[in-house]
């Protein structure tokens, strides 16, 4: 077999696709330090998002349902708006995982990779894996950022932990898709509009910013079954923040549930879709 | 020595364009084998068969006994690889990448600390061994890639045009490095297109064009497929070629050229370096004044655009 004079690990007890997963996880992570620019511009993206949608639409977006005589519209909406901007930011997350595995097999290091006997999975556990983790310092500007301006976690810090939690569920579900696509993707700048192109519809196609009933009837049930609708209704309920109303449909009766289960398929989809591609993979 | 790379009848085709047309290789174990061919003669894929990175349409491929498309992994753990690229990571430390490749090899860890010294050292890259790679220059970038497919000690190692890209003198460098490794006893498969790479590195020389071997043996035996020496001579402005012409017609093996505009003449001969002496005394005798005198030997580009009917650097 190999080198004889060449000592081998032995294999860990969380068996060769986490180590090598968690291998590569490291490898990416230290990248996100060592380029602050791409940390930043993930970080500022929402912030701008989160200032628009609170002082240029604020006004006029009304969520029905909420007391109008509780308190001032603007203050109600930043309520609404928050874990709408959550739910956007940790989709977008996707957009990474894209690019950096398109990037990555332009640098011929994904051919590197595959000459390694790595096993075949790591490689996309570990761009999954960090670009969810990065999405944890994301969320903590986000919140911040929300908090000065009217946020508020209204129901207590274990519901507020499991919000978050769910979030990243979701960053790591959506990195798998988006890996997906990243591994057909012909060079980095393709996967630049790739990666982003279907996220606008899926995010705007949801209860993120204006609430489904202002919707016309036909986009409504494509709304209520978005998972990132169950998503952002779920972090809504889970931070106390005011939800709108909320729909018959099953996802919106059940939303925590709903957003766990798509999160499983969603994977059970596209990691192995994913991990085949990456097999044939070669830089072009 | 048996032959620890054999590749019989490998066909690739990416859509109607045919990159391997029946290709066979044999590398017996201990050498340098240079693959060479110009851009497009399917060099690169028949690498990223050997290496497991691809499947072939047709015929079978083994390295070190191990069947590419069948056991993959068997092959993947004595083989490395060095690409076009420097492929590894821009942002991570020397160090770090060496580590990161160790690690995802399954070396233990103890080991790859210290193999990776000991390689940073090796390779002149011991100073920048924790610097991030943005600070790096290409030769530098190469020489730790290089460095990164010998983490594990490979018994065969595939060099995909390994100089490409680089300045003179670090090309200059990485050929040392090359040749020590072959010292060592490493099998090495190179791929270039530069001719005086081939020259300088392989002991046994495929030429390949098109997907299918054209032309094979020492660089030697090419050439002397070629022809033998030239004798190139550059005769004093506004005195005769054609005198000087005469004057080795005598000592020629063959038609003897004279080119007045250049002010030269080539003529092919045998019997080595004791020609030389003959022709500048027949040249002497002759009253030809001389300028430059040499003894030239046919390069790789001579055989190359003999076989194939086009220069080597030129696309196909």
């Amino acid at each position: 077999m190999s080198n004889p004079t060449v000592p081998m690990r032995s294999r860990p007890i969380i068996g060769w696709g986490l180590h090598d997963g968690l291998v590569v996880a490291r490898r990416n992570l230290i990248q996100t330090i060592r380029v602050p620019e791409l940390l930043f511009f993930a970080i500022v993206q929402p912030v701008i998002f989160v200032l628009l949608f609170a002082f240029v639409f604020g006004g006029a977006i009304p969520i029905p349902g909420a007391d109008p005589s509780a308190a001032p519209d603007a203050s109600i909406y930043r309520q609404y708006l928050m874990p709408g901007i959550f739910g956007q930011t940790v989709a977008f997350a996707s957009a990474a995982s894209t690019v950096g595995l398109a990037e990555d097999m332009k640098r011929g290091i994904i051919d590197r990779f595959r000459s390694l006997p790595m096993a075949s999975g790591g490689v996309l556990l570990g761009r999954t894996f960090a670009d969810a983790t990065r999405q944890i310092l994301v969320l903590t500007v986000l919140s911040i950022t929300g908090l000065l301006i009217g946020w508020r976690i209204n129901d207590g810090i274990l519901n507020a932990i499991y919000a978050y939690l769910l979030l990243l569920l979701f960053a790591y579900t959506v990195s798998w898709v988006g890996s997906w696509i990243g591994l057909y993707m012909p060079n980095p700048e393709t996967a630049q509009t790739a990666g982003l192109v279907w996220l606008f519809p899926l995010t705007f196609l949801s209860n993120a910013f204006v609430p489904i009933t202002a919707m016309p009837a036909w986009l409504q049930p494509i709304a209520q079954w978005n998972p990132i609708s169950s998503l952002v209704l779920a972090t809504r309920e889970l931070f106390g923040n005011p939800t709108g109303i909320i729909g018959d449909a099953w996802p919106q009766q059940n939303p925590i549930a709903y957003t766990i289960i798509s999160c499983g398929v969603l994977i059970a989809i596209f990691a192995p879709l994913a991990v085949r591609r990456y097999r044939r993979s070669t830089a072009r | 020595m048996s032959d620890i790379i054999v590749a019989e009848g490998l066909v690739k085709k990416y859509g109607d364009v045919v990159a391997l047309d029946g290709l066979d290789l044999h590398v017996p174990e201990g050498t340098v084998y240079g693959l060479l061919g110009p851009n497009g003669a399917g060099k690169t894929t028949a690498v990223r068969i050997l290496t497991t990175l691809l499947k072939p349409d047709a015929g079978t491929a083994t390295v070190d006994g191990f069947n590419v498309v069948k056991q993959p992994n068997a092959v993947r753990r004595v083989i490395g690889l060095t690409g076009q690229y420097a492929a590894v990571d821009e942002y991570l430390t020397g160090r770090e990448n060496l580590r990161m490749f160790g690690d995802l090899f399954h070396l233990a860890p103890a080991y790859v600390k210290e193999r990776s010294q000991e390689l940073l050292e090796r390779f002149d890259l011991a100073d920048a061994a924790d610097r991030s790679l943005r600070t790096y220059s290409g030769g530098m970038r190469r020489r730790l890639d290089l460095a990164a497919s010998l983490i594990a000690k490979p018994r065969i190692l595939f060099l995909d045009e390994p100089t490409t890209g680089l300045d003179p003198r670090s090309r200059i460098g990485l050929w040392e490095v090359i040749k020590d490794l072959v010292a060592d006893g490493t099998t090495v498969l190179l791929t270039t297109q530069y001719l005086d790479e081939a020259d300088q590195l392989a002991e046994e020389i495929v030429v390949i064009d098109h997907g299918r071997v054209i032309a094979q043996g020492t660089s030697d035996a090419l050439k002397d497929q070629v022809g033998g020496d030239r004798l190139e001579v550059v005769v004093h402005t506004g005195q005769s070629v054609d005198a000087a012409a005469a004057a080795l017609r005598s000592l020629a093996s063959g038609e003897v050229l004279a080119d007045a505009e250049d002010h030269k003449v080539v003529a092919p001969v045998a019997g080595g370096s004791a020609v030389l002496v003959d022709a500048i005394r027949a040249l002497d005798s002759a009253g030809v004044g001389v300028d430059d005198i040499a003894l030239r030997r046919p390069t790789l580009d001579d055989v190359f655009l003999t076989l194939t009917g086009h220069a080597a650097e030129e696309d196909s």
